[in-house]
C-alpha cells in the first residue's frame, strides 16, 4: 500500500517535471530569439579583440553574461591580468547577486544541491525574468527547459557573429533586439495591472532609470552599478512601504503543482 | 593565445561564485519581513530599470524604439504572454522601421 503511493507520487513528480520542462522550453523561444541577435555583436567585438569563433563561443558558453562578456572581452584585449579580469567580472555582474538572492525565495527550501549548482548557471537576467514571473516556486526543470533553448542559441550566435558576421539583414537584426525587452515587459505589466502598487514601482523604476542616463555625474556610473543601486533604493523603499504578507508569493495550489524533483 | 581560456576560466569562477553563493547559502525560506519583501520587489524593479530607456536605442532609430516599447506594453496589458509580446514589439519595430 505504502509503496503504491510513493510510486503514485513518484510519477506525479516526474509528470510535474515534465510539464515544467516544456513550459520552460517555451519561454526559452523569445529569450533565444533575443539573445541570438545580441550574441552576433558579442560575436564580432570577440573577433575584433583577437578571439577565435571557438574561444568566443567557448566564453559564451561559461559565462552567460552579456555585460560581463563584453567587459571581459576588453580584459583580455588590453591584456591585463588575471586579477584584473576576476575584479572587472565581479564588480560587472555584481547584480547577478541581488537576483540569485531574490531567485533563492522563489525555489523551495527542499530543492536538493545539485539543482541549485546547476540553476547557479544559468542565473541570467532573462532566465530570472521568466523564472520569477512564476507562480509559486520555480521547479529547476523550468531553468533547464529555458536553458537548454536560449543557452545554445547565445552560443551559436557568438560562434557566427565571430566567424561570417552579421548574418542577420539589418532590419531583421534591429526589430529582434526588441524581444528581450518585450520578454521583460510581459513578466513586468501583468503583475502590476492587478496590483497597483507594483505599477508605481515600475513606472519609478524607469523614470528613475532614465534620470540616472541623463544626470550629469549620475550618468558616468556604469549601467550595471545603475542597476544594483536603483534595485536597492527602490526595492528597498517598498519593502518598507509594504512589506508582502506572509503568502502573497506561493500560491499553495501552484505548489501543489509544481512539486520538487 | 591559449592563455584566453585561462582569462574565461578566471571569468566564469567569479561569476558562477556570484549567481551560486546566494543559491546554495540561502536554502531556507526568510522569514525577515524587510528582506522577505525587498526580494519580492527585486525583479520589477531590476526588470523594469534594465528595460527603460535602453529599449529606446535598441533598433537603431528612437520612433521605432518607441513604437515598440508601447506595442510590448499594450500587449503585455491585454494578454501577458511572453511569445505574443516579445514578437509583437519586434514585428512593430520592423514595420515602422520600414517607413522611417
Amino acid at each position: 500500500m505504502e509503496k503504491t503511493i510513493l510510486q503514485e507520487s513518484k510519477y506525479q513528480k516526474r509528470k510535474a517535471n515534465k510539464t515544467n520542462f516544456i513550459q520552460g522550453l517555451k519561454a526559452g523561444i523569445p529569450i533565444g530569439m533575443g539573445y541570438f541577435a545580441v550574441s552576433f555583436t558579442l560575436g564580432i567585438t570577440a573577433r575584433n579583440a583577437g578571439l577565435t569563433p571557438w574561444q568566443a563561443m567557448v566564453m559564451s558558453m561559461a559565462l552567460h553574461a552579456s555585460a560581463g562578456q563584453f567587459a571581459a572581452i576588453n580584459v583580455i584585449a588590453a591584456s591585463a591580468g588575471f586579477l584584473e579580469m576576476a575584479v572587472t567580472s565581479f564588480i560587472v555582474n555584481l547584480r547577478y547577486l541581488l537576483l540569485s538572492s531574490s531567485l533563492s525565495q522563489k525555489i523551495s527550501s527542499k530543492t536538493p544541491f545539485f539543482h541549485r549548482f546547476l540553476m547557479a548557471f544559468y542565473v541570467t537576467d532573462e532566465i530570472f525574468g521568466v523564472s520569477a514571473a512564476r507562480p509559486g516556486y520555480v521547479n529547476p526543470c523550468f531553468v533547464y527547459g529555458a536553458a537548454i533553448v536560449a543557452g545554445p542559441s547565445w552560443e551559436i550566435g557568438t560562434f557566427l557573429g565571430a566567424s561570417v558576421g552579421n548574418i542577420l539583414p539589418i532590419s531583421v537584426a534591429n526589430a529582434m533586439n526588441v524581444a528581450l525587452y518585450g520578454m521583460f515587459l510581459a513578466i513586468i505589466i501583468p503583475p502590476a495591472k492587478k496590483d497597483k502598487f507594483i505599477a508605481g514601482i515600475v513606472v519609478l523604476s524607469m523614470f528613475a532609470s532614465y534620470l540616472f542616463t541623463v544626470i550629469p555625474g549620475i550618468n558616468q556610473i556604469s549601467s550595471g552599478f545603475q542597476i544594483i543601486i536603483l534595485t536597492v533604493l527602490i526595492a528597498g523603499a517598498a519593502a518598507l512601504i509594504r512589506p508582502v504578507s506572509d503568502n502573497s508569493n506561493e500560491d499553495p495550489i501552484n505548489q501543489e503543482s509544481n512539486p520538487e524533483v | 593565445m591559449n592563455q584566453v581560456y585561462l582569462y574565461i576560466l578566471v571569468a566564469m569562477l567569479t561569476i558562477y561564485l556570484i549567481r551560486m553563493l546566494p543559491l546554495t547559502l540561502i536554502r531556507k525560506e526568510i522569514k525577515n519581513p524587510f528582506i522577505k519583501s525587498f526580494l519580492y520587489y527585486v525583479p520589477y524593479v531590476t526588470l523594469a530599470v534594465m528595460t527603460f530607456p535602453a529599449i529606446l536605442s535598441a533598433t537603431g532609430n528612437s520612433i521605432s524604439a518607441w513604437a515598440g516599447f508601447i506595442a510590448g506594453v499594450i500587449i503585455a496589458y491585454v494578454d501577458g504572454n511572453l511569445f505574443k509580446v516579445s514578437l509583437g514589439a519586434c514585428a512593430v519595430v520592423f514595420i515602422v522601421n520600414l517607413f522611417v
